[in-house]
Formats: structure tokens, sequence, C-alpha cells
């Protein structure tokens, strides 16, 4: 394999874990808070719809973003009643997002454009044009340095560098700020922040509402910077995927990055080398393409060893003494 | 102590506003009222004892004042001016701190991150901690609040994670402190170490309510107490012009017994012989260093000891649900100690029957409800067999019966186990294990927890049994239940039974050598007088003792070290106080003295697993 396909299948393994990595900051804020989310998936789904949708009517990639990041949040708040205010149970919830999200979706695109559940290409304006970033093909002729600069770091869209940016922005949020300080408290003992004088309920919503926003970015990213327009389950999974990269993380922010780097990187390599030739053997391009998911499966399995999970994760908060 | 300064407090605090004053309190939920038409007015620098059985309606009073509820009629007064205490906020600003008989603490969140959780300065973490960091090495100084900021909560002892409650609620610059049932989860030492605690706040002029059912620490503590029943306020006396059998009486409704009545033992043949047991735990340390006892019909054999020395491992093998090498004979008749016929039902087949030590985790289920749990261990008897399935109706009578003769409030037998009292709980696994009629019946901890009127109940229930002739191995760490029970007392260190003495023969200073595992009390010098011993002498005879083999030196808590700064503070611990119920006073505190000075291993042998670490989870780098 020479450098330059490595820069490629790297390049693609960036663009591949950005909505992962967006997803999966959504999960760590919710559920850091204690509200767990296996909804993450169905509030990328809407969220690729509308953005695609919204794009592909008006034009403007920034309006369908700013549709994706409602859709998102209302689903978002739809989770956050369900199981904050009324304490209901966050698996059920999430589950429940997760089909609403893929029945409506394709309902509605059928019902807008009649293309068998999808949007139209976008084109133009309507989707997110790479980014070149200053000086990089000046830097192209410079062995090493150049190729990695311009093709690797320069050249994606915005929404890339958003989230690679989110990653030290959320460890700062968790670690140095008071915000960051009861959103941790608020999911490991509830009753101290209660008792504490904070609200307990304001907090998670907040949580939420990131959760919402992150997933809205995650969903936008999908539907009109990777691919251009929205597609039928277009997510494959990518929000269990990112649920898993969270555990595999045990929450933690930078680690979060490294676990979503690499099924980006499992991806781009499922995707670029279709069949593996070993001699004796060919490994299957099915093979190729299960590997990011049995890789979640075995790391869900308690490969990663003892991931503990914020203790008051998943409760609804009842105030006692 | 603190009561030598009262006259002088009279008369500064008369002209001052109480710091607290409720008027017509009252609280329902739902047909219970739990709060009936309270009032109470707390001098300011006082410590006010608030005394009352569980159940009473202290804790429901608190969290009135607390803001977690809001009181369905009455006034609140703070400092004489009105206050609305609609949450925890209000209160705090009130110049309220409450420590809660559950920590309110993160788990994983360092010593400091607690402190200033909900009232942090501004947007950012660092100046806030920089001033609590300041503000904690103050108050550290000023009331021997030692906990090392740094420290994450969960590797911290309970002793140290109620200092950091307690600091919580000075940082807030509370005035008004509310301990509810502070001494609960401490040791005697830890305890002793909380008053002295309390007793510096006092004199800064801090105000402290601290609620309790222990009578002692009221005597010992508070300047004034307050004494509840059903949700009534029925008194509030200076403690300098009360005593603990007053106190009982008007906490209980009636007169109640601090001493049980019992008649000379009447002892019969042997019933259970127990020759050289041995038991090895799972983490292959031997617990059990070949015991050998036995217990006669007709009498109670009480097991003394500090906590960890095997007593739990002795209940756990005669119960059946920890194997052991030895044997153990019934009526003369061998037990099997391994396999398949070694387990609860098979001892309880035997004649065995088993009040274990943690009722919670032993001998309860408690989501279940009291008639199920009334036949655990028992539901394969024929009687209670309807063709394959249980008869439950006959059940739920017989449980319903069972729960009238022993008195369980209320006699409910739908309810579940977790809505009774701790002394109502204990009443049910009574019943359950002694209306069996066993020949044998292991007692554990029977009184931890418990009401000081059930305490006299069951005192008497076990008794009663031992009048029936049955044989009674009581199991103990109250010295003062150990000596009011039984008719022989073993003391246990270390695996080993290192003496037996007859109640009236023996003294406490005698079985607290013997629980620090001195038998050769010549030779330590002490025969008369262990008080005339030097710190040295007995470190001596403590070095003497026999080595307890423990496979690794018990790490301290890491923050160990750092907490205590002054390094008498290990020793100042010492003299500890027995818990739970006052009795006459000690002509000695040696007991706790001397565990203090062993070699630590003796006091408390780690049987709990060490504390989690995983350093990572709180990694601020993560």
């Amino acid at each position: 394999m020479d450098f330059l396909t490595t820069l490629q299948v790297l390049d693609s393994a960036i663009r591949l874990a950005t909505p992962l990595l967006l997803a999966c900051l959504a999960g760590l804020f919710s559920e850091r808070a204690g509200i767990l989310d296996i909804g993450l998936e169905g509030k990328m789904l809407a969220a690729a719809f509308f953005s695609a949708a919204t794009a592909s009517i008006t034009g403007d990639v920034w309006l369908g973003l700013g549709a994706g990041i409602v859709a998102s949040m209302a689903l978002s708040l739809v989770h956050g009643l369900a199981s904050i205010t009324f304490r209901g149970n966050q698996l059920i919830s999430g589950v429940a997002i997760n089909f609403l999200a893929a029945g409506l979706t394709v309902l509605i695109a059928q019902a807008w454009f009649s293309q068998g559940g999808r949007t139209p290409s976008l084109i133009g304006t309507g989707r997110f044009e790479p980014l070149t970033l200053p000086g990089a093909e000046m830097l192209t002729g410079i062995p090493l340095v150049g190729p990695i600069y311009s093709e690797l770091i320069s050249g994606h869209s915005i929404l890339v560098y958003v989230a690679f940016l989110m990653v030290p922005l959320t460890w700062w949020l968790l670690f140095r700020t008071r915000f960051g300080l009861r959103l941790r408290a608020v999911g490991e003992a509830p009753e101290a922040v209660d008792t504490a004088g904070v609200s307990v309920v304001g907090v998670r919503y907040v949580a939420v509402c990131i959760c919402g926003i992150l997933c809205g970015l995650a969903g936008a990213y999908l539907a009109t910077a990777l691919q251009a327009g929205f597609v039928k389950d277009m997510t494959a999974g990518r929000g269990f995927i990112a649920l898993a990269a969270l555990i595999f993380a045990k929450w933690r922010p930078w680690h979060a990055l490294y676990a979503c780097l690499l099924f980006g990187l499992l991806q781009a390599v499922a995707l670029r080398y279709q069949n593996i030739d070993l001699g004796a053997f060919v490994v299957p391009v099915q093979f190729m393409d299960a590997l990011p998911y049995i890789l979640t499966v075995v790391i869900l399995a308690g490969f990663v060893g003892k991931a503990i999970p914020p203790r008051a994760g998943g409760q609804p908060y009842v105030k006692e003494s | 102590m603190s009561n030598a300064d009262t006259p002088e407090a009279d008369l500064l605090t008369d002209a001052v506003a109480p710091a607290i004053q409720l008027k017509g309190i009252s609280k329902a939920f739902g047909p219970v009222q739990a709060n009936k038409n309270i009032s109470i007015s707390v001098k300011p620098g006082t410590i006010h004892g608030i005394i009352g059985e569980n159940g009473a309606g202290k804790s429901t009073l608190m969290s009135i004042l607390y803001g977690f509820y809001k009181a369905d009629s009455g006034q609140i007064l703070i400092n004489g001016a009105e206050t609305q205490i609609p949450d925890s906020q209000a209160a705090i600003r009130a110049g309220i701190g409450m420590v809660f008989q559950h920590f309110k603490l993160v788990q994983n969140f360092t010593v400091l991150e607690n402190i200033i959780l909900g009232a942090e300065d501004g947007p950012l973490l660092r100046p806030s901690l920089n001033k609590a960091r300041g503000v904690l090495k103050q108050l550290a100084e000023e009331y021997e609040l030692n906990v090392d900021p740094d420290a994450v909560v969960e590797h911290l002892d309970v002793g140290h994670q109620q200092r950091v409650e307690i600091l919580k609620a000075l940082y807030r610059q509370a005035d008004i402190l509310i301990l509810d049932e502070p001494t609960g989860v401490l040791t005697p030492a830890e305890a002793d170490h909380l008053f002295r605690i309390l007793e510096n706040l006092r004199k800064e002029g801090k105000t402290i309510i601290l609620i309790t059912h222990k009578l002692r620490e009221i005597m010992d503590a508070t300047d004034t107490v307050s004494v509840m029943r059903r949700g009534e306020m029925t008194a509030t006396v200076q403690t300098s012009e009360t005593s603990p059998e007053r106190l009982a009486e008007m906490m209980v409704g009636r007169k109640v017994l601090l001493q049980v009545k019992k008649t000379p033992a009447e002892p019969a043949g042997p019933i259970l012989e127990v020759e050289n047991l041995r038991h090895v735990d799972e983490q292959g340390v031997e617990r059990l260093k070949g015991i050998s006892l036995d217990v006669r019909g007709g009498e109670i054999l009480g097991i003394a000891g500090v906590a960890g020395n095997g007593q739990s491992d002795l209940l756990e093998v005669l119960g059946g649900y920890a194997e052991g090498t030895g044997t153990i004979r019934v009526r003369g008749k061998e037990i099997d100690l391994t396999g398949r016929h070694s387990d609860g039902q098979s001892r309880r087949a035997d004649g065995i029957a088993h009040v274990p030590e943690d009722r919670h985790r032993e001998g309860l289920i408690m989501p279940f409800t009291a008639w199920e749990n009334m036949i655990f261990g028992y539901h394969r008897d024929p009687g209670i067999q309807s063709g394959p399935l249980m008869d439950n109706a006959a059940i739920k009578t017989e449980a319903a019966a069972k729960m009238e003769r022993f008195d369980v409030r209320p006699p409910d037998p739908r309810l579940a186990a977790r809505n009774f009292s701790g002394g109502n709980q204990q009443k049910i696994v009574l019943a359950r294990e002694i209306e069996r009629n066993p020949d044998i019946l292991l007692v554990g901890q029977p009184t931890r927890g418990v009401d000081i009127g059930a305490i006299e109940f069951i005192h008497q229930q076990i008794i009663r049994l031992r009048d029936e002739g049955k044989a009674i191995l009581l199991v103990s760490v109250e010295l003062d239940e150990i000596f009011s029970l039984s008719d022989r007392i073993a003391v246990m260190f270390d695996g080993r039974i290192m003496g037996e003495r007859v109640p009236s023969e023996t003294n406490e200073q005698e079985l607290g050598l013997l629980m620090a595992g001195i038998t050769d009390t010549a030779h330590a010098h002490v025969p008369a007088s262990p008080m005339a011993m030097s710190e040295a002498e007995l470190q001596k005879a403590a070095v003497e003792a026999p080595e307890p083999t423990t496979p690794e030196p018990p790490a301290p808590p890491p923050s160990e070290a750092a907490s205590d700064t002054q390094p008498s503070a290990k020793a100042k611990d010492a003299p500890g106080k027995s818990k739970d119920h006052q009795e006459k006073p000690r002509p000695s505190e040696s007991v706790a003295s001397l565990s203090a000075t062993l070699p630590q291993s003796t006091a408390s042998v780690p049987r709990q697993p060490p504390p989690r670490q995983d350093p990572q989870e709180s990694d601020p780098n993560g």
C-alpha cells in the first residue's frame, strides 16, 4: 500500500468518523447527565432527512442544517419529557424514537418528493462543500507534510472541523466549568445536586438539548456533506456504533475521539478494499462490510474491560429524603 | 460536659431570638399524619437533641426545615424572622445545613468538587476550587475537620465522608446544622470524633440539631432535648434535668426496662458441640482457626469480640452458608459441613435456626411481603403444602398470628418487608426462626439499628427461648448486650476463642483484654486496674498478642495519612463509647483504647473488598 493510498484511506476514515464522533459526543452529554440515549440513531436519521429536504427545497444548506437540528432537538425533547418529566423508562423512549424516525422520514419523503422515500440529490449550495484550508495548495509540493496537510487535513466540509473541535470543547466544558461539574454530578448522584440547591431537572434538560444539537449536526452531515441527499435508513446503525464507541471510551471525550476514529477507519477500509485476497482465501466483501458491526459486538461484550457507566444512568430522579 | 455552661448560655440567649422556631407544623402523607402540630424553639449556640423512635416523624420534620417537603400548615421562624423554605436553596440561604443519614455525595468526585457543587462562585471551576481549598484548610484547623481535599470520596471511610458533609454545610456558611442519625454508620471512635467536632462548632456559636434514637448520645452531647412520639412533640427538657430512663419512657410512651430481667440459667446437657472448627474464606484467609465450644440447653452463650475477628464466619458455618472443617454435633449427632447437606435448609432441619447479623442482606428479601419473608427457609415444610402448591392462605393466617404475638407493627402480613422499621423487621425474622421451635438459635447482632422499645422485646424473646431449654448462641459487638443476656461469655480474637468467662465473675476490662488477644493478664501487669497501665505497657501487651495472620497489612485509605495531620489523631480517637443503650457508667474505656493501640488488623481485619480503584473514571484528562 503506497503512501497516497494510505492517505486516502485515512482521509476517508476522518469523513466516516465525523458523524460517529458527533453522535458519540451527543450521547456523552446525555449519559453523563444520567439520561441513557438509545435514540441517537433516530435523531440522526430525522436530522438527515429534514436537513436534506430543506436544503433541496430552499437550495440553502445552512437552512437545511438548521432544520436538521430543530428536528433532532424536537425528538430530544420528547425523550426528555418522557424520561425526565414523566420519569419513564429511558430505553423504551429511545427505542420508540428510533422507530418513529425510521418510519416518519420515509413516509414524509415519499409524500413530499415521491422518489421512493428519498430526497432529490443535492447540488450546489444545497450541500456542504469541502473547505480548502489556507496554504493547502502551496504546500502540496513538500514531501510528507504537504500531502498530509492538503489531502488529510484540508479539504473537508466545515462540519468535520466542528466535530473535531467539539472534542476539546466537550472536555473543557465537562471538567473545567461549573456546568460540567453539575452535569457530571447529576449523572452520578442527583440527590447530591438536589440537596445542594440545584435543579436536577434543569441540568438534565440542558444535557438532552445539547445531545439534540449534536445529533442534528451528525445527521445533517450525513445527508448534506458525506452524501448528497437523504436515502431510507441512511444512518445504517451509526447511532448504535456511536453508543458502542461511547462505552468503549468509558464516557470520556478524548477516548471517544479515538474510538470513533477506529470505527471510521474500519468503515473506510471496508469501503476501499472490497475483497481482500490473502492468497489462500479471499476475505469476502460482506465480511469487510460487517467488520465495524462485529467489532461493536465484541466491544460491547466486554472486551474493553470494565466500563463503569454514570451511576444514576437510566434512573429517573425521584426526590426522597 | 456541655451542660456546665448552660446557665450562662441561658442568660445570654434569653434576649436573643431562637435560632429556629417552629410553630404548629403539620404534615400528612395521605392518611398518615407524620407531623402533628409541632412547635419547637431552639436556642442559638446550643446542641439540641431530637429523640424518638424510628417513624416518630423526626426526619419528616427536618425535611420540612430543609425544604424537601412543604408543611401543610405552620410557621418557620429563623432567627426571629418568618421564613418560607420552599426548596433546599432557600434553606441554604437561611443558613441551614443538613447532614443526611445517607450521605448526599458524588462518589467519584474529589472532596473539593463535592464541596463546591452548587456553591460555585462563577462559571469556571478553578477559582472556586482554589477558594474552597483555602476555606477547607481553615475549617480543618478550627474544628478538627481534617479531610484530604483531593481525595476521591469513594476512597474515604464513612467517618471522613461524614466530615465532607459537614464541611459542605459550613462552606455554605450554615449557622444551623442539622444532623440526622449521624452515628448510625460510625464506629465508636469515629462517633467520638464527631461529637468533638460538634462541640467545637457549638463553641463557635453554631446551633446544632442532633436527631437520634440513641439515648447515650443525647445524654452526652446535648444541652436540650425534645422528644417525639408518633408525629407529636411530647416534651422538651434540659438534658441535665432528665435521665435516660425518663427519656426512654417519653419516647416509647411507657416504662422501658433498660436492663433485661432474667433468672439464673438452669443449663441441661450440651445441645450444640463444636470441635476444632476451621474456615477459610474466598480470599484464602483462615478466618476460623480451630474453634471449640459447646452450648447447653437453657443457656445463652455470648460471643464477644471486636467486629471482624471471625464471629460472622462462625455464624455462617454454623448456619450452613459457608463451608468449614471440624466437627459440629447437634444433640450428639454429627452434621455435614460441606456438600449437599450443608445449607441453611438442612441446618434448619437439624434444628438450628439462625437470625443473621445483616437482616437486610441475609435475613429478609426487602421487596417481598412479610408473609413471604416469614416462610423462607421453611417453605418446603409439609405442613404448608397444598398438593404441588404452597398453601398461601394458611401461610398468611399463620404469619398474621405470629406478627401479632411478636408485636410487629403494623401487623399486616401483606406489607413489603422494607416498609417496616428496623425493629419490626428484626421481629419478623425472630418470629420466623423462634416460632419453628428450634433446638438451637444462632443470633447475630439482634438489636443493631433497632428502636429502644423493640430492643427490650427482642431481649425478652431470646430469654424466653432460653427458659424453654433451648441453646442460644449470641454474637454481638455490643458489650452491654453480651453482659445483659449471656450466661457464659466466650471472647473471640483472630479466629480463636481466647477464653470463656461467667458474666458475674468478670468485668469489661478483662473482656477487653481478651478481645485484644491478651490472655496472659499477669504478664501484662493488669489485674486490678488496666487504667493504671501506661500507654507503653498497653502497646507492649498488644505487641505480644498473637500475630494476626492476615496476608496483607490493611492499607489505610490513601487519604488517611494526609487527612489526619496530627500524629496523635489516631490515639485521640481511641476512647470509644458503646453506642446504644444507656447503662451504668463504664468504669473504664479500656476496651476501646486497647483495640486502638493494637495492630490495626485486629480491630478491623479487612473483610470488605479494597476500595474500588478506577483512577480513570474521574480523570479530568478523559
